[in-house]
């Protein structure tokens, strides 16, 4: 489709580059102590995205020459991305630690890393890949080093730039071996290509992958990419920090889902290519690697930790593995596991950091001391908090066990050679539970019984129940998600 | 009629959610809601028993419903022969816990909300019969019961409670993965009844590791159930969890949680996978004479009154996992002994209601006296006969229910065990002995040291056992004589239900030589 034709199938990207550019403006109007109407205006805003996102949810098509695609798996990301970006957005608004700052541009920011992740959901071309990733890393660089006055969240910032700068110059080295390989930057002339090479070209193909993955991987905080994590999330304001352990990481599960899914498989099937000579590479093995690394370090260091924002960076390196264990199967079914694990770890994660946003606003703490006796003091954290690690460490009946069941279902029904990582994964949950738990015993074995019970303030209570409700009701009925993920896993195809 | 299933296990959770709304300064108020939803809970078990069709050892009072359809998860609860009995104890135990918890003081509203909530949970698993269920109620045990060891528990409580967590989790991992095998092998379903029909065929020929899957599953759910029975060597949670629970909830560990490995075996294991039981029934003897000699032992080495009776539990578990091998004493290559087989499944069913009601008084009884004296030292007592009469006697008459003596139910499910295990398990049987004996050892030690000789000069205020505390007890006690002078209305439930799942197993065995 012409530039001029697709213009007309983007308005949910050009409502988001509108009220991109009316929070700029806006923000001239308003002087500091007012900036967070700034956050507002982005709140309304990406309602009216989301609204355009469903309106045009069904609908399947290639955008801008072949550059990006729509189709109801991206439609799907977005929302989810939006979902998370509402959520962070009105916690920040509550947030202590930004209340010195001007929060204009933060929510400007906010709001094109929004942007970036929609390109990055949606693309289908190899320049817009590394753009993507590009726009959405530079943005969060800002953001986790907002926090001007403090030193960690300087540390973060620039961490994440080394990082950030290192993992996108070997992705991008990858990509070049890709161009190489097959003369073209577009999904399915690549896949095209791929399939009528001679099996000589598999190690070179298999070193561009593995290069593709560390730029993948550095989004999604897989091991051994992950070791910015744990210092920009301590570093960085707990308000990105839950956003950035959500938000970009489903955009990354999208982008690596469709490129492996597109360029490696048949992109509709969703199973292996088995004619052609890249039938043979051995990325399941690779995926299965990275998955297991990336649990089993991410649960073995969340344990020695005393920082409870620091845990959780780790417990969600964690569950990047948890999701990951679902790559090597490839099936619609582990593509709709991973889907619907997203939506789980959205409420459970989020969740869990506004508990600690809300401890930090009360205490200005984050290690298990500032939790002691928290559930005696204040009942609705500790219950919230309780729910939130029941959930993170996959017990029924809470939304995390329903991600957790349908990432073991499907590798169980990928066949025999999988059961062993389901068996990791399992031994993982075990090992998890452990430190989630030891944030439960915190807040109610040590401590008394208090006579003075402390609420949370009525929007953070609102934004705790919004979470913590649909993390006890999705692990009870869930069809409605699962529903709308069946209908979400159609892909644009496009077979020359 | 048709929801009374429904209404025995959502009580509780109606019970929680009251006490949930009443101002956590009214302990009372608290108390009394809690025990009426358990009695009524009793109630509506004991009408379920009442029109309970002994002679049909099928599935009765079915309730069907769909929960999940997309991936053909049910809720389908059922009750037979086998889990009624465990019904009635479960409403029983919870109904007399809620009194033995009644001087509970500390965050009052917790305790009895935790309390119900665990109440359901264990009911749930009892009645289940759609498998995804069944995991989902066994997993909601778990929160409760970590917060009440570890919140209301002894010195030690945290580490308890993280480790009876985390080994029962440890279970229910491999026993997730044994259920999923269990589902795309046979038809994609979680219908115990229909898995029951499926999956002995299904599972014919499919491998897990090179290995036949029968065998890789079997022993996945196994190990998921024998971390509750507890089978050795998988029983060290135990003593500590135990100990450091408060008595309330030492008596539903000790009475009802460990059932429920019990139970999962008979009612999954067995019923699923009947060319296992054929491949495992030898080792299943080989573990119950593990566990009754190793129980034994332990138990005799205490010092702590408490953790005898936690050990006498892995003795007592023992005499049911013998029972249980006998079922293929009903098969060909063992003539076709199905007298054998029955006795030995009865009596390992029986054995579990006899273990529930004893190791609760014991549990009850052991509580009391810690309630006065603070200690529960074994050594630390003596005399106790003269100053304490009623709780001595009725200490007594529970240690004799504790050794098998005969006319306490324990001495029939025990013999049952024994005489069924004994045509095809003589070695097994005849070594086990060992363990009646420890058994008597231990019992009759600790009472000896506890009740006779001098009083010991602190104890000579120690006021007699109180009425709330006997109302606790005697039911209990009344039961045990009942049951064990005339034994017929419990077997008279079980027995078509043993025949069925006998008959289900033998039949359905595919292994040649069976």
């Amino acid at each position: 489709m012409t530039n001029l034709q697709s213009l007309s199938f983007y308005y949910p990207e050009l409502i988001l580059t509108v009220v991109i550019l009316a929070a700029i403006i806006y923000d001239l109007t308003l002087d500091k102590s007012q900036s967070g109407k700034v956050g507002w205006l982005l709140v309304v805003g990406l309602i009216g995205v989301a609204l355009a996102i469903v309106f045009q949810e069904n609908k399947v098509t290639t955008l801008f020459s072949d550059a990006i695609v729509l189709d109801p798996f991206a439609s799907f990301f977005k929302l989810i991305v939006i979902l998370a970006t509402i959520f962070v957005s009105i916690v920040s608004l509550q947030s202590g630690e930004l209340k010195a700052y001007r929060k204009g541009e933060y929510f400007t920011l906010l709001g094109i890393i929004t942007f970036g992740l929609f390109l990055m959901v949606s693309t289908v071309d190899l320049i817009l890949v590394y753009l993507s990733i590009e726009i959405v890393s530079i943005m969060s660089f800002v953001l986790a080093g907002y926090l001007k006055q403090n030193t960690r969240s300087n540390e973060a910032g620039l961490k994440y730039v080394v990082y950030g700068a290192f993992s996108s110059g070997i992705m991008l080295f990858g990509l070049s071996y890709i161009y190489g390989l097959t003369g073209s930057t577009n999904y399915f002339e690549i896949q095209h290509a791929l399939a009528g090479l001679d099996s000589e070209a598999n190690t070179a193909i298999v070193m561009a992958m593995i290069l593709m993955i560390a730029g993948f991987g550095y989004k999604i905080s897989a091991v051994p990419f992950h070791f910015w994590t744990p210092d920009v999330y301590e570093g960085a304001p707990t308000t990105i920090t839950a956003y950035l352990s959500v938000a970009p990481k489903a955009g990354a599960f999208a982008l690596m889902i469709r490129f492996f899914n597109q360029v490696l498989a048949d992109g509709g099937g969703m199973g292996g290519l088995d004619s052609s000579s890249i039938a043979t590479l051995p990325w399941p093995e690779i995926f299965s690697l990275l998955a297991i690394i990336t649990m089993t370090l991410g649960n073995l260091v969340a344990i020695q930790q005393n920082s409870i924002k620091r845990m959780l960076a780790y417990s969600s390196v964690a569950h990047a593995g948890y999701m990951l264990l679902a790559m090597p199967v490839m099936s619609g079914d582990s593509m709709f596991a991973i889907m619907i694990y997203l939506v789980m770890y959205l409420f459970m994660n989020l969740g869990a950091f506004f508990v600690v946003i809300t401890v930090q606003n009360k205490t200005g703490g984050e290690t298990f001391d500032d939790y002691k006796g928290l559930g005696w003091e204040m009942p609705m954290i500790g219950i919230v908090m309780t729910i939130f690690m029941v959930s993170l460490t996959g017990l029924p009946p809470t939304a995390g066990f329903i991600g957790k069941f349908y990432i073991f279902a499907s590798l169980i029904k990928g066949g025999n050679e999988f059961y062993w990582l389901v068996m990791i994964g399992g031994i993982n949950s075990v090992i998890s539970l452990f430190y989630y738990l030891r944030v439960v015993k915190v807040m109610y074995f040590e401590g008394e019984s208090h006579e003075k019970i402390v609420q949370p303030p009525t929007v953070m209570a609102a934004l705790l129940l919004a979470t913590a409700i649909p993390t006890v009701l999705l692990g009870v009925y869930w069809t409605p998600i699962a529903d709308w993920v069946q209908r979400s896993l159609i892909f644009f195809i496009q077979t020359l | 009629m048709e929801n009374i299933l429904n209404w025995i296990i959502w009580l509780p959770i109606i019970g929680m959610v009251a006490i949930a709304f009443i101002p956590r300064e009214k302990d009372n108020l608290i108390k009394i809601t809690a025990a009426v939803a358990t009695g009524l809970q009793l109630l509506l078990t004991l009408v379920l028993w009442q029109n309970y069709d002994a002679g049909n050892g099928g599935m009765q009072f079915t309730v069907r419903g769909e929960w999940i359809p997309s991936f053909n998860i049910s809720y389908i609860l059922g009750v037979d022969g086998l889990s009624l009995p465990m019904a009635i104890l479960t409403a029983l135990l919870c109904f007399i816990g809620i009194f033995v918890s009644w001087n509970i003081n500390k965050a009052v509203k917790g305790y009895f909300a935790l309390f119900l909530l665990l109440d359901t949970g264990i009911m749930g698993v009892f009645l289940s019969m759609d498998f995804f269920l069944f995991y989902i109620f066994w997993e909601v045990m778990l929160l409760p019961m970590y917060f009440l060891i570890g919140m209301w528990g002894g010195p030690q409580r945290e580490y308890a409670a993280i480790k009876f967590f985390l080994y029962t989790l440890f279970g229910s991992v491999l026993m997730l993965v044994g259920i999923l095998g269990l589902y795309f092998t046979c038809g994609n379903t979680f219908d115990i009844q229909v898995l029951k029909q499926v999956a002995p065929e299904a599972l014919q020929g499919v491998t897990w590791w090179g290995m036949s899957a029968i065998k890789v599953i079997w022993v996945l759910l196994f190990i998921g159930f024998a971390i509750k029975v507890p089978v050795f060597p998988f029983h060290t949670w135990l003593p500590l969890a135990h100990v450091e629970a408060p008595t309330a909830i030492s008596v539903l560990l000790a009475g009802i949680l460990l059932k429920l490995g019990v139970y999962g075996i008979l009612r999954i294991n067995y019923g699923l996978m009947p060319d296992g039981v054929y491949w495992f029934s030898g080792a299943l003897a080989f573990l119950g004479l593990i566990n009754v000699v190793w129980g034994g032992l332990c138990a005799l080495a205490q010092t702590d009154l408490k953790k005898l009776v936690a050990y006498s539990s892995v003795n007592h578990m023992g005499y049911s996992l013998i029972g249980m091998a006998a079922v293929i004493a009903a098969g060909e290559a063992n003539g076709y002994n199905l007298k054998a087989a029955q006795a030995g499944l009865g009596g390992a069913v029986f054995q579990m209601f006899n273990h529930g009601t004893i190791s609760a008084m014991l549990f009850i009884l052991v509580g009391v006296i810690y309630d006065r004296a603070h200690h529960r030292e074994i050594e630390g007592f003596g005399g106790l006969a003269a100053q304490m009469p009623i709780y001595t006697g009725i200490c007594a008459m529970v240690f004799f229910a504790g050794l098998g003596l005969p006319g306490f139910s324990g001495f029939i499910s025990e013999a049952m065990c024994f005489i069924g295990a004994f045509p095809i398990y003589k070695g097994i049987v005849i070594a086990s002995t060992i363990g009646i004996l420890l058994n008597a050892a231990y019992f009759l030690w600790a009472f000896q040291r506890i009740f006779f000789g001098k009083l010991n000069e602190k104890y000579t205020d120690l006021p007699e056992i109180n009425n709330r505390e006997l109302f606790t007890v005697v039911p209990l006690l009344i039961i045990t004589l009942f049951f064990g002078i005339y034994p017929a209305p419990y077997l008279d439930i079980i027995s078509s239900t043993m025949d069925v799942i006998i008959n289900h197993v033998v039949t359905m065995a595919t292994i040649s030589g069976k």
